[in-house]
């Protein structure tokens, strides 16, 4: 068991195509480092000095993570990560 | 270029219209790997704000579960400027993450005047396209005669009109 993380077309660069991967961790911090150790400059991506990029979301089982706990929201295996780039503009 | 048909495109501008003096947005997903939109899907724009919009995040993971499940992608994303041109801003530019997306812009500045352009944003670089509008859809090429964007009958082999403004 694992969690599957879903991967919009803009950063599948990182996952030679895949529009799915699988990663372990306790937390969604945890989960992202792992990403990162196969998937080198997804971390980038998604997160910044100040935790979860404004413009990208991150769901847990379709709840945003924002209205969870943020970087430090517990995951566990058999849950579903989904990442979206906000779509807006000005 | 972009091919969009009348209807989905008069559905846009009276959205852009509706929501005056706030930004409108949505998208027209279509048929993957077809580069046709061909289902007009309007969104609400949560920032309801003059300058800026943002898809609602439930609504946006709805959206893209939809179009997953129908094996569609979004071929346009539209957004409305209230009081500019129809040119993407500094923050479309820097928002843009859709590379294969025709990111369609309406201006409302003006009550009578239409103003409906077509752009690639690619990687912080924005490239105006021509948009041409059909009758509808109905076979797999264009049909002759379509109208252009300025709703001129345009039945010449070289489109000189048609190129964006």
């Amino acid at each position: 068991m694992s969690i599957e993380v879903r991967i919009p077309t803009i950063l599948r660069q990182y996952t030679g195509g895949e529009k799915a991967v699988e990663g372990s961790g306790g937390t969604l911090a945890e989960l992202i480092d792992d990403l990162e150790s196969r998937h080198s400059g997804l971390r980038d991506r998604l997160v910044d000095e100040k935790g979860l990029r404004r413009f990208v979301n991150v769901y847990l089982n379709d709840e945003d993570v924002r209205f969870l706990g943020g970087l430090e929201t517990s995951v566990k295996d058999g849950d579903n990560v989904t990442v979206l780039p906000a779509v807006a503009g000005g | 270029m972009l091919e969009i048909d009348r209807s989905t495109y008069d559905q846009i501008v009276a959205h852009a219209r509706r929501d005056h003096p706030d930004e409108a947005c949505g998208v027209v997903a279509g048929p993957a790997g077809s580069d046709r939109p061909t289902r007009f899907v309007p969104m609400l724009n949560a920032a309801r704000s003059p300058t800026f919009y943002e898809f609602d995040s439930q609504d946006l993971l709805r959206l893209y579960r939809e179009m997953d499940d129908r094996d569609e992608v979004p071929v346009v994303i539209y957004h409305s400027h209230t009081a500019t041109e129809a040119y993407p801003s500094r923050t479309d530019v820097s928002l843009a993450m859709e590379p294969d997306a025709h990111y369609v812009l309406v201006s409302t500045r003006s009550p009578d005047e239409e103003e409906f352009r077509s752009f690639r944003i690619v990687d912080g670089e924005v490239t105006e396209e021509e948009v041409r509008v059909v009758s509808a859809f109905t076979t797999g090429a264009p049909e002759p005669g379509a109208q252009d964007s300025h709703g001129r009958t345009d039945d010449r082999p070289d489109h000189e009109e048609s190129v964006p403004r």
